[in-house]
């Protein structure tokens, strides 16, 4: 739905060159919820905005639902009649909603279907449709100032929905908002995305985001992607970061000579004694320093980081049994990976 | 003087005041708000940078602004002479009245414009808005408040640009007291006429911070709504004004 190839951004000013974006390849496929992490200054902000243009990307194209944007954009700064079609057919939310203040609630919703040329009475009834999809038909003559953050970012909704877009860019859209307000527009985009099957690209600093809606993730460093996936597929493969930061377990190794092991179970492997039987056939104690299930993605999977006695070399062959269980190991390094991490701001 | 002596020579000169300033104001308005969204959007960053543009705008302005009313008044004795058929009478002193008001209102328009959110422009950018959509449906409503206010400040400045339309016989309230205060020594019609600029200029500082804050307000949480101050100074205004003329 959404594909960029080899984009690329770059900012000049001063004579000095940042490159926001260094060569970003995104597949996002119809209706799933895409999730873009990573730490400010990674770039995931100008990525989302090359994805409608906002940003002209230095290099690279972008293609949604079909269309290759980058060629309808044309070479001068302003957008053309053609990009600006296509844009109206794609949804955006914004961390800060950037609501008209001086509109009441049900006129912004009006805005993007005034631009389209909709007659009233049928902006009315769209906008006063969209109001109540989104839980605050009630509001409809209140102005933005009256309402709560969170009604702010569904009234930014409801907005963005308004063309009745296929895709939905949602720029750190709960990053403004407290938790439980956070989860709530985090459910709401989930009902969204599965009752109108629509595509949502999100960036966000927040695992919480990734974790609780996301089919898809990808996590960005330095303006390049380093890791994207299924949640699923992530999770599943040894040593991704970013499944260690969606689903992290603690512990630290209690001496110089133990080996540390990230178990993970998913599917059937969950169901199997694995522990006890590695216990007995090998003779060895074994401390479990954490464990948990979570649901993941929809998924559920569950991890255990567990000590061995002895140094990594003298585990090689337990932990090859583990591993013939159809068990995810990962050998967790004396020095921990640094997670994604980053509190917000 | 007597009141009934004066009241026939306040209520001439309060017509001319009015006439000149209310046409003066209008123009001003029609004139400078497109210069200043100009000057805004033209600008660095500015949905249709242009340097170019800008710069010459913006001198323009510049000089505009600099010129001393008076002289400024003289400089385009030409001009009014092409416009209203004549350089002098209240008529006349509209032209250079409104020409000094436009770099003036462009200057507050562009301040106020500028103010506006730059997420505001990129939202309706992203529904697939054009430039002059931004225009109106964002930058002008969303500044809407400043711009009363910008108003407000202009036409103040008008009428003490207006006193000095009597140098080209444009008579008004402020000639008025020149006349018989300097010229004829009769200062009790002078104070009278000082009084009845006061009153004019707070009643219309009133009105224009009336509506300003009623529309800032629109929507806030608790709004006492926009409260009554009457005689509020006006700092910008007093000052451009003491410096032009």
């Amino acid at each position: 739905m959404i594909t960029t190839t080899g984009l690329t951004k770059v900012y000049r000013s001063r004579g000095r060159e940042v490159t926001a974006l260094d060569g970003v390849d995104l597949h996002v496929r119809e209706g799933e919820v895409y999730g873009v992490i990573g730490q400010s200054g990674a770039g995931k902000s100008s990525l989302i905005r090359c994805v409608n243009l906002l940003e002209r990307p230095t290099s690279g194209t972008v293609t949604v639902d079909g269309q290759d944007l980058t060629a309808l954009a044309g070479r001068g700064p302003r957008a053309g009649r053609e990009l600006r079609r296509a844009r109206s057919r794609i949804g955006m939310v914004f961390q800060h909603f950037n609501l008209l203040s001086t509109r009441t609630v049900q006129d912004n919703v009006e805005l993007p279907l005034e631009i389209l040329g909709t007659s009233g009475k049928e902006r009315s009834r769209k906008a006063l449709e969209l109001l109540d999809l989104v839980g605050l038909a009630d509001k409809a003559k209140a102005y933005p100032a009256q309402l709560s953050g969170g009604q702010k970012q569904r009234v930014g909704i409801a907005r963005a929905l308004a063309g009745d877009p296929k895709v939905l860019l949602s720029d750190e859209a709960t990053s403004a908002l407290d938790p439980e307000t956070t989860r709530s527009i985090l459910g709401l985009l989930r009902d969204l995305n599965r009752q109108l099957g629509l595509t949502v690209l999100l960036i966000t600093h927040e695992m919480d985001v990734v974790k609780s809606i996301c089919d898809s993730a990808a996590l960005m460093e330095k303006g390049r992607i380093v890791e994207s996936g299924t949640v699923g597929d992530l999770l599943a493969t040894p040593g991704s970061e970013l499944a260690s930061a969606l689903f992290p377990v603690g512990g630290e190794a209690s001496g110089d000579d133990r080996t540390v092991v990230d178990v993970t179970f998913h599917g059937d492997s969950a169901t199997q004694p694995v522990i006890s039987q590695l216990s007995r056939t090998y003779n060895i104690d074994i401390s479990i320093l954490g464990a948990a299930i979570d649901t993941v993605g929809g998924l559920q999977v569950g991890r255990m980081r567990i000590e061995l006695p002895g140094r990594y070399e003298d585990n090689v062959v337990p932990i090859g049994f583990l591993r013939e269980q159809g068990l995810q190991i990962d050998v967790v390094d004396r020095k921990e990976p640094v997670l994604v991490k980053e509190g917000a701001k | 003087m007597t009141w009934s002596e004066m009241q026939p020579l306040l209520e001439a000169a309060g017509t001319e005041t009015l006439v000149m300033v209310g046409w003066s104001s209008l123009i001003t308005v029609v004139g400078g708000l497109p210069l200043g969204v100009l000057l805004v959007l033209t600008g660095k960053g500015g949905l249709l940078q242009n340097t170019v543009v800008n710069k010459v705008i913006g001198q323009v302005v510049n000089i505009g602004r600099s010129m001393p009313f008076i002289i400024l008044m003289v400089a385009l004795m030409g001009f009014t002479r092409w416009v209203t058929g004549t350089t002098i009478g209240s008529e006349a002193a509209i032209v250079p009245l409104a020409i000094g008001g436009i770099p003036f209102f462009a200057r507050l328009v562009e301040t106020a414009v500028r103010e506006v959110d730059h997420g505001l422009v990129e939202a309706v950018q992203a529904m697939g808005g054009n430039t002059w959509t931004i225009v109106r449906k964002v930058l002008v409503p969303e500044a809407l408040p400043s711009l009363i206010a910008s108003t407000t400040t202009t036409v103040i400045a008008l009428i003490g640009y207006s006193a000095m339309a009597g140098t080209v016989g444009g008579g008004g309230l402020g000639d008025l007291a020149l006349r018989y205060g300097y010229q004829r020594f009769q200062t009790d019609l002078m104070w009278v006429t000082v009084a009845v600029l006061a009153v004019v200029i707070s009643l219309i500082q009133f009105a224009g911070d009336y509506a300003a804050r009623a529309l800032h307000h629109r929507g806030a949480r608790s709004g006492p709504g926009p409260k009554l101050r009457l005689l509020r100074a006006e700092e910008p205004a007093a000052a451009d004004v003491g410096k032009v003329a």
